[in-house]
């Protein structure tokens, strides 16, 4: 059994009481941090943890926490990123439903480590439901003393809000974010300035994942140096997948990062195998933004070694035969899916979010999930196969934000590894349109 | 409608909750809760933000009318037209489409009447809505309705208790703020 950081007490009854939690150790990073460490020192903490952002671009959160500007007498921001809108992402949501003092407590000590004084729980709309389970806990921690002026009578005062959105995966992204947290549209700032000069209310911000911000607490609480002892080199700690699917046990699990994916999607431990007694036929590793991967190529590989649940084991290989952690959406399919289908229902996904900002994205996605709609349709040529490609090749590198390539990637590299299913749906286009059609070929490994 | 007949007006219980809102923001930033509003106008009128209650969101606030209609309208969560009794948003995503959405889809579409983005149910009580990734794939397929998830509606059983429960729904749920439903609020029957 792998070491729990997160979730050891999930289902504890009451745990979602601040009286349960705190019975069980909860708010020790806080009096901790705030009564015998100094903010840098806190900061530090995190630096030799080697965490790495948990949103989905793995960037190390101690590096990014000391990047924040200081200028004197400017008040300065911690958001929480909660808008968890990624296909194939529900790990957020059950931390936060089930365990909202854990973020919490994670966002007092955060906040006090970069001397914020007022933060930002942002929070997709849809979950209004989690929102008022955050409300209730931050009012209990109010009441507690573990918020508000003056917190332990250490002279530091913290407000602590939430705040819904109205239904945008690209205000996941985090400029569109924080313009939607001023009430605006969520379109993406240009970059440069960054959010950690001019952020939330053009005052700098740092913006963290949810789980991000939750692994700080037993980073404080037994030293960055023990966090960093779990995992495998620069992939350091546990992690949350959320698994679904086509499997037996779909969920989130808490991992120690260099699981091999072999045992987590097969042993009972985790997710069980795949359904129905059927053969895994391809995963999309760390949510919809990131390469498909047949199975041969997911469990090991190229070089034939078993591969492991790190952000360096996942992307072995780069674009060609590998993948990316990215923000721990593990999506299953088992061998009766259809690639092409459930392609042009991810271009439909990104081509329905785009902001429209930027021509390459919005047309460019707009035209992917045409022609993916009409190869899974029936109506595809062979031509068109090579145009997702080349359509895929203009959007990248040329929009504000990265929702264009989380577009063009997973097209790319399902006719990368799919393409004689891709000619199928041409060849064969009247059975291949037929609802349940199964492609009878095989993937293409390199 | 009713509510464009007369100028919508929030209730006491509405206007506690906005004010407290409101001192999440800095003074000058009142903007900021644009959003958290929209969402208690949509709930007090009827599952719908109409241009009337928006422009007393604006007025509100504090803002300009367009600085409302160009964020509503922006969100998918604000419905811009009249729906029916209960909003049905199903899933309609990679993960939920390999756990069955489509089947569920059309099959609620038989039992209610209603279309995918057309006009509500006949009898006024269901609104059919395709939405993107709720973030609950692990449990597809996935319908949200106001702020309650039904999940794992995998079969007819699962699918009749919720439309039964929705049914036999007088008001809808109270929200945190008030003491009970608020009698107007399915004022749409
Ligand atoms: C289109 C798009 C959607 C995103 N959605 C999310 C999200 O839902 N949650 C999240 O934490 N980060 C999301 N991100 C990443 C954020 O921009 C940002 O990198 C992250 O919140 C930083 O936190 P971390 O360093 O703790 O991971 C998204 C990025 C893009 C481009
Ligand atoms: S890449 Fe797409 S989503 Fe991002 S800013 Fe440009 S148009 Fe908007
Ligand atoms: S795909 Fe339906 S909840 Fe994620």
């Amino acid at each position: 059994m792998g070491r729990k950081l997160l979730t050891e007490h999930i289902n504890v009854e009451g745990i979602d009481t601040f009286e349960v939690y705190r019975k069980h150790g909860g708010y020790r990073s806080v009096e901790k941090a705030i009564k015998t460490m100094t903010p840098d020192e806190v900061v530090e903490e995190v630096k030799k943890s080697g965490l790495r952002g948990r949103g989905g671009a793995g960037f190390p959160t101690g590096m990014k926490w000391s990047f924040l500007a200081k200028p004197e007498g400017v008040p300065r921001y911690l958001v929480c990123n909660a808008d968890e809108s990624e296909p194939g992402t529900f790990k957020d949501r059950q931390l936060m439903a089930k365990l909202p003092h854990l973020l919490i407590e994670g966002m007092i000590t955060s906040s006090y480590a970069l001397g914020a004084n007022t933060s930002y729980i942002y929070i997709r709309g849809e979950l209004l439901y989690v929102l008022r389970i955050l409300e209730k806990a931050i009012a209990e921690a109010y009441a507690n003393g573990f918020l508000g002026k003056n917190i332990l009578g250490s002279g530091y005062d913290l407000d602590l809000h939430v705040h819904p959105g109205g239904g945008a995966y690209i205000c996941g992204e985090e400029t569109a974010l924080l313009e939607s947290l001023e009430g605006k549209r969520g379109n993406p700032r240009n970059k440069p300035p960054f959010p950690a000069v001019q952020g939330l209310y053009a005052r700098p911000t740092v913006v963290n994942n949810v789980e991000s911000i939750a692994a700080v607490v037993p980073i404080v609480n037994d030293g960055g140096d023990e966090y960093a002892k779990i995992g495998v080199g620069r992939s350091t700690g546990t992690k949350l997948f959320s698994a679904c699917g086509h499997l037996n046990k779909p969920g989130i699990y808490e991992i120690e990062l260099g699981l091999p994916v072999e045992e987590f999607i097969y042993s009972d431990e985790y997710c069980g195998g795949i359904w129905k007694g059927r053969d895994l036929k391809a995963v999309v590793a760390g949510g919809s933004s990131v390469p498909i991967l047949p199975k041969e190529l997911i469990l090991k590989t190229a070089a034939g070694e078993n591969r492991l649940m790190t952000y360096e084991s996942l992307s072995d290989g780069g674009f060609v035969t590998g993948t990316m952690l990215g923000s721990g959406g593990f999506i299953a399919m088992d061998e009766t899916t259809c690639i092409v289908r459930n392609t042009w229902n991810f271009s439909r996904f990104y081509h329905h979010e785009s902001c429209g900002q930027c021509s390459p994205c919005r047309e460019g996605t707009g035209w992917l999930e045409k022609v993916l709609h009409r190869l899974e349709h029936g109506h595809g040529h062979m031509e068109d196969i090579d145009l997702l490609v080349s359509v895929a090749k203009q959007i990248e590198g040329n929009t504000i934000c990265p929702l264009g390539e989380a577009a063009a990637w997973p097209v790319a590299a399902a006719v990368r590894h799919f393409r004689d299913e891709f000619e199928w749906h041409v060849t064969h286009a009247k059975q291949a349109a037929q609802p349940g059609a199964v492609f009878p070929g095989a993937a293409v490994l390199v | 409608m009713e509510t464009t007949a007369v100028k919508p007006q929030f209730s006491e219980a509405a206007q506690a909750e906005i004010k407290r809102l409101l001192t999440h923001y800095p003074d000058e930033r009142r903007k900021s809760a644009l959003l958290p509003v929209l969402h208690i106008a949509q709930a007090e009128f009827g599952g719908w933000v109409s241009p009337e209650v928006q422009d007393l969101v604006a007025e509100t606030l504090g803002l300009k009318p367009i600085e409302v209609y160009e964020v509503s309208s922006f969100y998918t969560m604000f419905n811009l037209k009249p729906v029916g009794k209960h909003v049905l948003e199903i899933c309609r995503t990679g993960p939920c489409m390999l756990r069955g959405s489509d089947e569920l889809t059309a099959h609620l579409e038989r039992i209610t009447g209603a279309k995918v983005g057309g006009p509500a149910s006949e009898d006024g009580l269901f609104t059919l809505k395709e939405v993107e990734c709720l973030a609950a794939c692990g449990f597809a397929p996935i319908v949200q309705v106001r702020e309650k998830y039904y999940e794992q509606l995998d079969t007819p059983e699962a699918v009749d208790a919720m439309l039964t429960e929705l049914r036999n729904q007088v008001h809808r749920p109270a929200l945190p703020w008030e003491e009970t439903g608020l009698p107007n609020a399915l004022a749409n029957n």
